[in-house]
C-alpha cells in the first residue's frame, strides 16, 4: 500500500531550535560537556549528532569525540527479514569506558533500535551511563525504553510513518507523517 | 508353445543387407522370415502388425554391454539387461566378461548361454582375453568359443603388456577368434576422472588425455600388422583414434570399430554443465567439441563400423557419491536407438540417413561378431525391430527395465522410438512394455 | 546489492563482481569488530554450523571456527577422513545426520573436486566450499582479494601474478576467477608440468620464466609447492624447484616497488619464497590471516542473518 504524506510536523527551523534546546540540556543534565561522547545511530543519527557536536562546541567551546554505530548486528528481527540489511562499519576510535555517552537517533518509536544500539555499546565497553538524544519520540514503545533527550513527540497511529529528511543526506531537512492513502 | 504367425504389413522395409528401402510387407513364420514382399495377402490366424508410417529393419544389435551376471546382480542381471534390451528395440546383445568371476572361461560361458535361454532376447557372451583380467595369462579362448563365446575382449581393462597382446591376436588368429579392446594406457590414463583439456583445467578433476587411447590403439594396429587375427577397437573417442584407425583400414588391416552414443552427442563440457553429475564419468571419457565432430565423420566415411551402447549399469547408489569416488559408466540399452533417431529427425547430422543408422546398428555389427541376424532375407531368423521416426518420448530413467539409472540424458526429449521388438519370430516388446503383456493381453 | 540472493558459496567463477563486492563491504565491516577487546556480536545466537574437514587443516579451520565463536553461532566440527568414506558412510548419509539435529551451514573441506556441488544438492543446508580438490577455495580467494583491496583501495587494472604449481591449485583457480571478475589482470608462472593443460578456460596468461610475469607486478603471490608432485614426475628436485622458480628479491626485482607479497600457506620457506620476502615490508601474508576470519564472518552473516528463503 502506497503511504501519502499526511503533515508536515518539523521544519528546517524547527529543527534547528530542537536541536539547540537538546545541546543545552545535555550540557545541563551532565553538567559540563568534559565527559561526555557522542554516537550516532546509522544512519540518521550520525549526521544528527555530528550538528549536537557543532552546538556543543559553539556553546561550550569544546571539542566532544563522536562515534558511529551501525546496530545492524545487533537485531533482534534479522532472522524474520527477507530483505537483508547490509553491514556497515562501527566507528567508536575512542574509549568509552567511564565516559557518559549520549547516544543519538533520528525516530524512537518501539525502543527496538534503542536496546540493539545500547547492546552494541556495552561491547565497546563500559560507559558511566548511556543516555539517549532523539528528534521524534512517536510512542508505541515495546520496551521498557525511554528517551532523555527529545526534540518533538509527534503521537502517531500505527499504520503511519514518520518519515525524517536531514540535508547531509537527503538534501534538505523536514520531518513529515505518511499514512494511508483513502479514507 | 508355438509362436503365431506374424503380419507386418504397411511399414518402410529397411534391410541394408541386399540395399531395400521401400513400402512392403512381412511374413515371419516358424521363427524365420517367410516373406517380404509388396501387397503381401493377410495369412490366416497370423498376428497383425499395422505398419503404416513405421519403419521396420533388422533386429538392432548391441555389440557391447555389461549385464554385471554373475557377481553384480544388484546392478543388472542378465534377464533385466535382456528386458532393457528389448525396450531399447535391440534383438541381441554382446556381454562383456568383467562379471564376478570373470567370464574367462567355459563355465561361465555356459553359465551366461543357460541365463540366456530365458532372457527376452539373444545374449552372446564375451570371453575374457586374460585370466581374471589381470593381463598375464591367456583364457581358454578356444575352450570358450566352442561353448558359445562370440568374441574375446578384456574391456574394463586394457591388455598392458604388448607381448600378451601380441600373442593373443596371433592366438586367436588360428581359431578365427576376434579379440576385441578397451584402449587405455594406464601410465598416461593416471587416475584420471575426465577428459584432460580446457574443462577439466577449470573445474579441477584430473585429466584423461587422449594419448592415453591413442598410443595404445596405435600400439595395436602396430601389432595387427604382422600378427593376423581379426582386431575390433571398442569405444573410439578421440579425433586422434579415429585417424589411426582410418589409416589402419586404408593400409587393409582387418580392424573394425564402435562408438558409442554418448561419446557422438556429448563433450566434457556436460561434466561442468551437471555441476559434476556422476553420470557424466565415463570411461573413456566424453571429450571435446573437435573429438566428437571427428567421431560422426568417422561414422559416416565408413572407418567406424558400428554403434554400441557400452551399457554400463551401475545402482544409483554406487553413483550417489563424490565424483572421484564414483564408479565409471553409462546406462545406454534404453537411451540409444531414441537418441540416434532424434539426430536423424532433426537433422542436426548431415548426410546421417536411417538406412545408414540401421546398418551401423544391425548388419554391421552382425558381421563383426559373425552371428546371425542384421539381415531381412527370407529363410533368417525372424529378428525384427519395428521403429516410430515421430513418435516422442522423454528419457526417464524411473521407468526403465535396466536395473540401473545412470544416463546424463535424462529428461531430453526424443523424437522416434523403437515400438515393436521381435525375436526369433517372438513378440518380446510392444510399445515399450515385455512382451508378455502383449501376449497375456 | 545488498542481499546475497544464494543458498552456497561454491566457487567464485560462479559469482558476479556485484556479489563479491557486497561480501568485501561487509568484512570490512566485520574487520572493525576483530579490533574490539571483546570480539563477539550476537548476530548469529541459535545458528548453528558444522565445520566438515576431509583434509587436515590449521588455518582454515581455524579461521573459520573463530568467524563462527564472532557470530555467536553454535558449531561443531568434525574431521573426517577419506578413505573411510569410501568405505563407510556415505558424505550425504554423514551430514544428513547433522542436518537433522538443526545444522543450517556446512563448512566443508573435501579432497574430491566438485564435491561442495554434490553436498549443496544434497541437502537443504546452506554450504560453503573450505576448499574441495584441485577446483576451488573460495574463502581463501576472496581474503586474498579482500587484503589486496584493503592495502591497494582498488582491485581494478592490478596486476596480480601467481606463482607456481597451478595446475593443483584451488587457490590459484578461486584468484584468477575473483581477481579477473573484479577487472585486475592475472597471470600465472611455473614450471609447464605444473602448468593447467589448457589455460584458455582460464583466461590468463601463462610464463614460464617467473621473471617475465612479475614484470610490473602489483602483486606478487606464492603457492604452495606440495612434495608429492616430485614423486609422481612432475618436477626434479625441490632445490631445483627453489633455484628456478622460488620467490626471492631479486627474481621479482621487475615488479613495481610496492608490490605485495602473498601466500596462503602454509609456507615452504627457501623452496617457494625466501624468508627474505615472506618476513619483508612488503609481505602481507600475515593480513591475510587476519583478513580471512573478517571474510568469514562477512559471508556467515550473508549466509546465515537473513531470513531463510521461503
Amino acid at each position: 500500500m502506497a503511504l501519502i504524506h499526511k503533515a508536515t510536523v518539523m521544519d528546517e527551523k524547527a529543527i534547528r531550535q530542537a536541536l539547540r534546546r537538546i545541546a543545552h540540556e545535555i550540557i545541563e543534565h551532565n553538567k559540563g560537556i568534559d565527559n561526555v561522547v557522542l554516537v550516532g545511530v546509522r544512519k540518521r543519527g550520525v549526521p544528527l549528532a555530528e550538528r549536537l557536536q557543532v552546538l556543543l562546541k559553539e556553546i561550550e567551546s569544546i571539542d566532544i569525540p563522536i562515534g558511529i554505530l551501525d546496530i545492524t548486528l545487533y537485531r533482534d528481527d534479522l532472522s524474520q527479514r527477507q530483505d537483508q540489511p547490509m553491514v556497515h562499519t562501527t566507528d567508536v576510535p575512542f574509549d568509552i569506558n567511564g565516559r557518559q555517552v549520549v547516544m543519538v537517533d533520528d525516530v524512537l518509536y518501539t525502543g527496538r533500535t534503542t536496546r540493539a544500539a545500547m547492546d552494541a555499546l556495552i561491547d565497546l565497553g563500559r560507559p558511566a551511563s548511556i543516555q539517549l538524544a532523539v528528534l521524534i519520540d512517536r510512542g508505541h514503545r515495546e520496551l521498557p525504553v525511554r528517551a532523555d533527550y527529545v526534540g518533538k513527540n509527534v503521537p502517531t497511529s500505527r499504520s503511519e510513518e514518520v518519515e525524517v529528511k536531514v540535508r547531509e543526506i537527503d538534501g534538505q531537512d523536514q520531518v513529515d507523517i505518511l499514512g494511508p492513502g483513502g479514507e | 508353445m508355438t509362436n503365431k504367425d506374424i503380419y507386418i504389413t504397411g511399414g518402410r522395409v529397411i534391410d541394408p543387407s541386399r540395399n531395400f528401402d521401400q513400402k512392403a510387407d512381412l511374413l515371419l513364420s516358424g521363427g524365420l522370415i517367410a516373406q517380404v514382399e509388396k501387397n503381401l495377402q493377410p495369412p490366416l490366424g497370423a498376428l497383425k502388425i499395422e505398419a503404416n508410417g513405421l519403419i521396420v529393419t533388422p533386429g538392432l544389435i548391441d555389440m557391447h554391454v555389461h549385464l554385471r551376471d554373475p557377481g553384480q546382480e544388484y546392478k543388472e542381471d542378465i534377464i533385466s539387461g535382456s528386458l532393457a534390451a528389448a525396450a531399447g528395440g535391440f534383438t541381441a546383445v554382446a556381454a562383456m566378461a568383467n562379471t564376478d568371476p570373470v567370464c574367462d572361461n567355459s563355465s561361465v560361458v555356459r553359465y551366461v548361454c543357460d541365463h540366456a535361454a530365458r532372457a527376452a532376447v539373444r545374449v552372446y557372451p564375451i570371453g575374457a582375453v586374460t585370466r581374471g583380467l589381470e593381463g598375464k595369462e591367456m583364457a581358454e579362448i578356444g575352450r570358450m568359443k566352442q561353448a558359445g563365446a562370440v568374441a574375446f575382449s578384456d574391456d574394463g581393462k586394457p591388455v598392458v603388456s604388448g607381448m600378451m597382446m601380441r600373442n593373443a591376436l596371433q592366438y586367436a588368429s588360428g581359431i578365427g577368434a576376434l579379440i576385441i579392446v578397451h584402449e587405455e594406457d594406464p601410465s598416461l590414463f593416471a587416475g584420471g576422472m575426465m577428459n584432460e583439456g580446457a574443462v577439466s583445467s577449470v573445474i579441477g578433476l584430473r585429466g584423461i588425455s587422449p594419448q592415453a587411447e591413442e598410443v595404445m590403439l596405435a600400439r595395436d594396429l602396430l601389432l595387427l600388422k604382422t600378427t593376423g587375427g581379426r582386431l575390433h577397437i571398442a569405444h573410439l573417442s578421440t579425433a586422434g583414434s579415429v585417424e589411426l584407425v582410418r589409416r589402419a583400414k586404408s593400409e587393409g588391416l582387418p580392424v573394425t570399430a564402435e562408438v558409442t552414443p554418448h561419446h557422438l552427442l556429448l563433450t566434457d563440457r556436460a561434466v561442468k554443465n551437471t555441476a559434476y553429475s556422476t553420470n557424466t564419468k565415463v570411461n573413456p571419457p566424453l571429450r571435446s567439441e573437435q573429438d566428437r565432430r571427428a567421431l560422426w565423420e568417422g561414422l559416416l566415411d565408413g572407418t567406424i563400423d558400428t554403434i554400441a551402447s557400452d551399457h554400463a549399469p551401475h545402482h544409483p547408489d554406487d553413483k550417489d557419491v563424490e565424483f572421484d569416488f564414483a564408479p565409471f559408466g553409462i546406462a545406454g540399452l534404453e537411451t540409444t536407438l531414441p537418441l540416434l533417431l532424434d539426430e536423424v529427425a532433426s537433422g542436426r547430422v548431415k548426410n546421417l540417413t536411417l538406412p545408414l543408422l540401421i546398418d551401423k546398428l544391425s548388419l554391421a555389427p552382425a558381421r563383426i561378431l559373425d552371428v546371425p541376424g542384421g539381415t531381412l532375407q527370407p529363410g533368417s531368423a525372424a529378428d525384427v525391430t519395428i521403429i516410430d521416426p515421430k513418435r516422442i518420448t522423454t528419457v526417464t530413467p524411473a521407468a526403465w527395465y535396466s536395473k540401473s539409472r545412470n544416463t546424463p540424458f535424462a529428461g531430453r526429449q526424443l523424437t522416434g522410438a523403437p515400438v515393436w521388438t521381435i525375436v526369433g519370430g517372438k513378440l518380446v516388446m510392444k510399445e515399450g512394455a515385455p512382451a508378455g503383456s502383449v501376449e497375456q493381453g | 546489492m545488498q542481499t546475497l540472493r544464494r543458498k552456497d558459496i561454491l566457487g567464485l567463477e560462479e559469482m558476479s563482481a556485484e556479489e563479491i563486492t557486497l561480501i568485501l563491504d561487509t568484512a570490512r565491516s566485520m574487520r572493525e569488530i576483530l579490533q574490539r577487546k571483546i570480539k563477539k556480536v550476537p548476530t548469529l545466537r541459535g545458528r548453528s554450523v558444522l565445520n566438515l574437514f576431509y583434509e587436515p587443516s590449521t588455518r582454515t579451520k581455524a579461521s573459520f571456527e573463530l568467524a563462527q565463536k564472532y557470530m555467536s553461532a553454535d558449531s561443531v566440527s568434525v574431521a573426517g577422513s577419506s578413505s573411510s568414506l569410501v568405505k563407510g558412510e556415505t558424505l550425504k548419509d554423514t551430514v544428513r545426520n547433522v542436518e537433522v539435529m538443526g545444522v543450517e551451514c556446512v563448512i566443508m573441506r573435501h579432497p574430491v573436486s566438485g564435491s561442495s556441488h554434490y553436498l549443496a544438492r544434497s541437502i537443504e543446508a546452506s554450504v560453503i566450499n573450505a576448499g574441495d580438490g584441485m577446483h576451488e577455495h573460495p574463502t581463501q580467494g576472496l581474503l586474498d582479494m579482500f587484503t589486496i583491496w584493503e592495502k591497494k583501495g582498488h582491485l581494478e587494472e592490478l596486476k596480480v601474478a601467481i606463482v607456481g604449481d597451478i595446475r593443483h591449485s584451488r587457490v590459484a583457480r578461486s584468484n584468477i576467477w575473483g581477481l579477473t571478475k573484479m577487472g585486475a589482470e592475472v597471470v600465472v608462472a611455473g614450471p609447464p608440468t605444473l602448468m593447467p593443460l589448457d589455460m584458455e578456460g582460464l583466461g590468463v596468461k601463462a610464463y614460464h620464466r617467473v621473471e617475465e610475469a612479475v614484470e610490473g607486478a602489483d602483486v606478487v603471490m606464492a603457492l604452495r609447492l606440495q612434495k608429492e608432485r616430485q614423486e609422481s614426475g612432475l618436477f626434479p628436485s625441490l632445490r631445483e624447484y627453489a633455484d628456478l622458480y622460488g620467490l626471492t628479491p631479486q627474481r621479482i626485482a621487475g615488479a613495481r616497488e610496492d608490490a605485495l607479497i602473498m601466500h596462503p600457506g602454509p609456507m615452504n620457506r627457501g623452496v617457494e619464497i625466501s624468508s627474505e620476502l615472506a618476513d619483508g615490508s612488503r609481505s602481507v601474508i600475515l593480513k591475510q590471516v587476519t583478513g580471512g576470519v573478517a571474510v568469514r564472518m562477512a559471508l556467515l552473516y550473508l549466509l546465515l542473518g537473513g531470513a531463510k528463503e521461503e
